[in-house]
């Protein structure tokens, strides 16, 4: 087991340093949090449920502000960001939320699209592009149909998609499997292992074994207790 | 690519795409169901409406007090009263000779005895005997405008050489209408200003309601990189439509009323009522200055209601950060 820092030295992507939080006057929910992420790392974030994954995952997304400790986001103090920074930095992140987050008056395509289409890029731009991967991740068939009319695990994909399309540098992936089949879950673990090898860096949270079984090498971020152990 | 209903609504253009033309729309980011629309264009309808009626009606009211101010400027009375062991007639005449002999005074109008009762009859009645009342004799003086008139050396003139003889030159009027004139612009100016404030407020409540219930597509937005000026854009585009269709509403509807109440006043014009209402306010129609204010005021408050919702939001999002 191992709860230290990287070297100093070396490039991240995210660094916590004794980071922790409280809402409000209550006991704190996440205690001295240390770990990094480098490019191109593969690693699951894990613990039971309501551990603070999702809240882990909002405080490197820059949601959250930690109430104590030190935020690095592609070797910037998060504390210092503007605004205007901030979106910056989002641009170089895909996310994938638990609860999906499409959004329910656009089709398909418009919510994958969307990440390109917020930096202003104009439509003729990507289009290609979008219907691309929208057939790489099996639904290419379903971009015109809007999203309460998808299965579960067509939203999943859609939302991966989405996180996906504006080739992040790194992923965060909240429970992406939660909601699919086993055999559906095995191959979206596929398409993230993919990812990886492409150069992505991977986090992806989630209580389930067996599916970090099949990735024995990946680093494993666990939470327990409000703090957070690191198993290389 | 099918486009669903909410599509139409943004904008929208044509491209080539496999030898076929194909009409493409980009979907709003906020959905229109989502918005209060057609209480807020309601609203906003009613409020552009008030706004053109008080600013037109100051308006038209303005240009009847300046209308009377014309009219005023250009005459002078002489008033002779009866004074004992003086000829009324006599000194009549002799203040008339003055008052041509005055270089800025075009016409001299002397009322006779009889002209001087029949002003009075309105107030007496008729088959009353005046002969023993001391009516006063006025003479109308008709200035010209292209001359320069010493009132004062008339005054002067009249009041050394013509007994029980006065010069009114309309002065307090003339105030009085100029004060009269300035309040009722005032007055509108202030209603406009408390009607584009309550205009505002509403959409600034709408705005906050429009965000409220968009929260989750706000956090979707920030968490694909939306920055917050791209984020109010989509709201001010859609309130500055709201705006836009309040402010032609209300504005349509005000151009009506102003239509149809010229139509109507043209309509009494040959009546004894329509005659006199003429005589006080001049035509009841609105000049072609009163309809562009109006197109003015529903493209501002369009504008104002875009603006004010970009703001809001804009605001709102740096909280948040």
């Amino acid at each position: 087991m191992q709860n230290s820092l990287m070297p100093e030295t070396r490039s991240r992507l995210v660094r916590f340093e004794n980071v922790g939080l409280r809402y409000g006057m209550g006991t704190e929910i996440l205690k001295d949090i240390s770990f990094e992420i480098g490019p191109q790392s593969f690693q699951f974030l894990t613990g039971p449920s309501g551990a603070g994954k999702t809240t882990l995952m909002r405080l490197v997304l820059l949601s959250l502000k930690p109430t104590r400790g030190l935020i690095t986001l592609f070797d910037r103090d998060a504390a210092t960001l503007s605004k205007d920074a901030i979106t910056d930095l989002r641009r170089r992140i895909g996310v994938v939320f638990q609860d999906f987050r499409l959004l329910d008056h656009l089709t398909t395509y418009q919510n994958v699209a969307l990440p390109l289409r917020v930096k202003g890029r104009d439509e003729s731009s990507y289009r290609a592009e979008v219907v691309e991967l929208l057939r790489w991740v099996g639904l290419g068939e379903r971009m015109n149909v809007l999203p309460p009319v998808l299965s579960g695990g067509e939203k999943q994909r859609a939302a991966i998609a989405r996180a996906l399309i504006a080739r992040p540098e790194l992923l965060l992936a909240d429970e992406p499997t939660g909601n699919v089949d086993p055999t559906l879950a095995r191959r979206l673990m596929r398409l993230f292992a993919e990812l990886h090898k492409s150069g992505t860096a991977v986090v992806i949270a989630t209580h389930d074994l067996a599916l970090m079984d099949q990735f024995e090498n990946a680093r494993r971020l666990v939470l327990g207790d409000a703090r957070l152990h690191i198993y290389e | 690519m099918n486009f669903t209903k909410s599509e139409r609504h943004e904008k929208s253009r044509w491209e080539l795409t496999d030898g076929r033309l194909i009409r493409r729309q980009e979907v709003p980011l906020v959905p229109a169901a989502s918005i209060a629309g057609r209480a807020l264009v309601t609203v906003i309808a009613i409020m552009t409406f008030l706004a053109a009626i008080t600013a037109c009606t100051a308006m038209m009211i303005a240009d009847a007090a300046q209308g009377w101010n014309q009219a005023i400027a250009q005459e002078m009375t002489i008033q002779v009263r009866p004074m004992e062991g003086h000829d009324l007639e006599a000194e009549t005449a002799k203040a008339a000779d003055i008052a041509r002999g005055t270089p800025g005074i075009a016409e001299v109008q002397v009322y006779t005895k009889a002209q001087s009762e029949a002003l009075l009859q309105p107030w007496l009645g008729s088959g009353l005997d005046l002969a023993d009342l001391p009516i006063p004799r006025l003479i109308v003086l008709k200035l010209d405008r292209t001359k320069k008139i010493d009132i004062d050396a008339l005054r002067q003139a009249l009041a050394n050489q013509v007994a029980g003889a006065s010069l009114d030159d309309h002065r307090i009027w003339l105030q009085r209408l100029a004060l009269m004139a300035g309040t009722v612009v005032v007055v509108a100016v202030i209603i406009f200003l408390l009607v584009m404030i309550a205009m505002v407020l509403a959409v600034g409540f709408a705005t906050r309601g429009a965000m409220a219930g968009n929260r989750e597509i706000i956090e979707v937005l920030h968490f694909v990189g939306a920055a917050d000026s791209y984020i109010s854009r989509q709201f001010q585009r859609h309130f500055f439509s709201l705006g836009l269709r309040g402010g032609l509403l209300g504005g349509g509807v005000a151009v009506l009323i102003f239509l149809l109440s010229g139509a109507f006043s043209a309509f009494l014009r040959g009546t004894p009522g329509g005659t006199q209402a003429d005589i006080m306010f001049g035509s009841f129609e609105l000049t072609a200055k009163g309809y562009i204010a109006i197109i003015v005021i529903a493209g501002a408050i369009a504008v104002t209601t875009g603006i004010v919702s970009r703001f809001i939001v804009f605001r709102h999002l740096q909280k948040l950060g």
